[in-house]
């Protein structure tokens, strides 16, 4: 009587384990279709519009041919102002954090709000820079749009730079100072150097971060159907023209929006996986 | 000649004195260049770091002093009525704040469970060499940029939901008592319940690889004492794992929600930006973040533009808090496990 209810006990738990199994099974399958099938549908809507005009081409007006060529140079020149203006500042404040004030009250402050920021809502970083930049000198910029995008790069480079310097051997900082390495220089000549893969990687991923973000371009940046360098007008960049193109009724434009997602996806994606290949390199001696 | 010879030395002596006190200043001058220098970059690094503080301070500053026009006008009506008119000038939140929380709790109430699911089969059954192509696969959904699902789900998803989820649901679920109202109304393919869905594709990632590390980091002690005493796989994950996770994993969880409630574009695509308050999940509706996309270059009037900072303040206080409650959680379980 009781062998027989321990076995039934034994089966129920046999069973509910081999359930719980497949589900997890699933729900794993679950999570992979859906990049397969994101990746999928890219490919399938994208590439056929791939071509040379693409890269050398302007946006065209409806019912006409064109390319992207100045939405790519705008997020490129967005990108590169974002980075420029991003970087030293988060790598300075992460340096901070690591080497000055390790154990500051400062420094566990400014990690919490770091972290915050790194997460919270880009449409609010929009609307920031709109109020202290773009209100004030009264239109839209391409620069209002780089320090947008700068914003966002920051708290990414602070959290890489303090994570990497925070691994860097302390017998490297005391080796420095004992032949009379200034400190900074302890900093900049030695520390830099062995924490250089993974910082370069922090800065690959905010690239990564920013070169798909639309929400905090819509209203700093705007957009510009033409040809323009200016950062003092409006510029286009491509994913504020997928968003534009795609909720546009004419197929021409709807195509190019693939296209468009085609292309920064890819970006996206090689940039991280180049981003975990450098650290992965790094971890091995 | 002795007398001269004597000079000389004294001379090669005196020399001797001024070359070394030369050589005492330029290098007390470059001790001091160095000095300079050392505490030049010292500040600046501090001053960086202040930097990102005021950064933070700034955003809440220009969003409070942005909405200060439609908080005075609407006052605390405007966090409780669903008007929407532009062309009248009455404002109020209601309805974007509904459609955000409807859609995040739509997000959260399936991605956490899958994500659980998803580290629970990384952890115990997944063999080592899939641990980490599979680890990475999950990391890449987190990496592909807003606007890539926002097109893929106008174009794809919600016209397959349309056609084939939708009716279904509207057709068993739909007729059912209590949770009937939540399935009604024509099946558009756009709405909230199509937008709840995209999220929780898009924050799965941040749940599953937050669960993953923090289930990684219960000692192996623990586990192996209970394998010991006899228990099934999943009784180690369920009794032993995730109790002892339990902090990290609500950090992890807060953390998504974080990012379902603030996500801008993938919403807008799919949202149908209409401002009501409906029951039906299938219903179009908006959300803040997508009204403010969707709205603010086209809107006219000093009113109307702060009343949608004033949307964008109210999401950066609710993110705030949620942030900071998953941060603290992580903090604690960092410090539990370090």
């Amino acid at each position: 009587m009781i062998g027989r209810r321990l076995t039934a006990l034994y089966d129920s738990r046999r069973r509910r384990n081999a359930i719980a199994k497949v589900l997890s099974l699933a729900a794993t399958l679950f999570g992979l279709g859906w990049l397969v099938l994101i990746l999928f549908a890219l490919l399938w809507h994208g590439f056929g519009g791939l071509s040379l005009a693409v890269f050398t081409e302007m946006t065209p007006p409806p019912g006409s041919s064109g390319g992207l060529l100045n939405p790519i140079i705008g997020s490129l020149m967005l990108t590169i102002l974002a980075v420029a203006i991003g970087t030293p500042i988060g790598i300075l404040a992460g340096t901070y954090m690591a080497e000055y004030g390790r154990h500051d009250r400062l420094t566990s402050v400014v990690r919490f709000i770091n972290d915050i920021l790194l997460s919270a809502p880009s449409i609010v970083v929009g609307l920031f820079i709109y109020e202290v930049m773009v209100a004030p000198m009264g239109h839209f910029s391409g620069l209002a749009g780089g320090v947008a995008l700068a914003v966002i790069v920051i708290p990414v480079v602070v959290r890489t730079t303090e994570d990497m310097l925070t691994l860097v051997p302390n017998s490297l900082r005391e080796a420095a100072t004992s032949i009379g390495l200034p400190r900074s220089m302890a900093i900049t000549r030695i520390c830099y150097r062995a924490a250089r893969a993974g910082m370069v990687t922090g800065v690959l991923l905010a690239v990564a971060r920013i070169s798909g973000e639309t929400a905090p371009l819509l209203f700093t940046a705007l957009n510009n159907q033409f040809w323009s360098t200016n950062l003092n007008a409006p510029m286009a960049s491509l994913p504020v023209v997928i968003f534009q193109f795609a909720l546009s009724p004419y197929p021409d434009w709807q195509s190019l929006a693939w296209t468009g997602a085609l292309i920064i996806t890819l970006a996206v994606l090689a940039l991280s996986v180049t981003a975990r290949s450098l650290v992965a390199s790094s971890k091995q001696p | 000649m002795e007398p001269t010879q004597r000079r000389s030395v004294v001379d090669v002596a005196l020399q001797e004195g001024v070359i070394a006190s030369v050589e005492a200043v330029t290098r007390a001058k470059v001790l001091d260049r160095l000095r300079l220098s050392d505490a030049t970059f010292r500040h600046m690094t501090r001053a960086a770091a202040f930097g990102v503080l005021l950064l933070l301070g700034g955003v809440i500053v220009a969003l409070i002093e942005g909405s200060l026009l439609a908080l005075r006008t609407f006052g605390v009506g405007f966090l409780t009525t669903d008007r929407w008119n532009p062309v009248t000038e009455k404002f109020g939140a209601l309805a974007p704040i509904y459609g955000t929380v409807v859609t995040s709790f739509i997000a959260m109430l399936i991605a956490v469970p899958v994500g659980l699911m998803i580290a629970f089969f990384l952890t115990e059954l997944c063999p080592q060499w899939l641990r980490r192509p599979i680890g990475i696969a999950i990391e890449l959904l987190a990496g592909i940029p807003s606007i890539i699902y926002g097109i893929w789900g106008l174009f794809i998803f919600a016209p397959f939901l349309q056609g084939t989820l939708q009716p279904f649901l509207i057709k068993t679920v739909g007729a059912a008592p209590v949770i009937g109202p939540l399935f009604t109304g024509p099946p558009y393919g756009i709405g909230m319940l199509t937008a709840g869905l995209i999220l929780a594709i898009m924050v799965l990632p941040f749940v599953t690889s937050i669960s993953r590390d923090v289930f990684e980091a219960v000692p192996a002690v623990l586990k192996e004492a209970a394998y010991g005493v006899g228990c099934t796989t999943w009784e180690v994950v369920r009794y032993v794992v995730l109790p002892y996770a339990r902090v990290g994993v609500i950090g992890g969880v807060m953390l998504g929600l974080g990012r379902a409630l603030g996500e801008t574009m993938a919403v807008t695509f799919v949202i149908g930006n209409a401002h009501k308050v409906s029951a039906s999940l299938l219903a179009p509706s908006t959300t803040i973040s997508a009204t403010i996309a969707n709205e603010f270059t086209e809107a006219v009037g000093d009113l109307y533009t702060s009343s949608l900072i004033a949307l964008g303040l109210i999401l950066f206080v609710i993110t705030f808090i949620v942030l900071a409650v998953a941060r603290y959680m992580l903090l604690r379980i960092e410090r539990r496990i370090g």
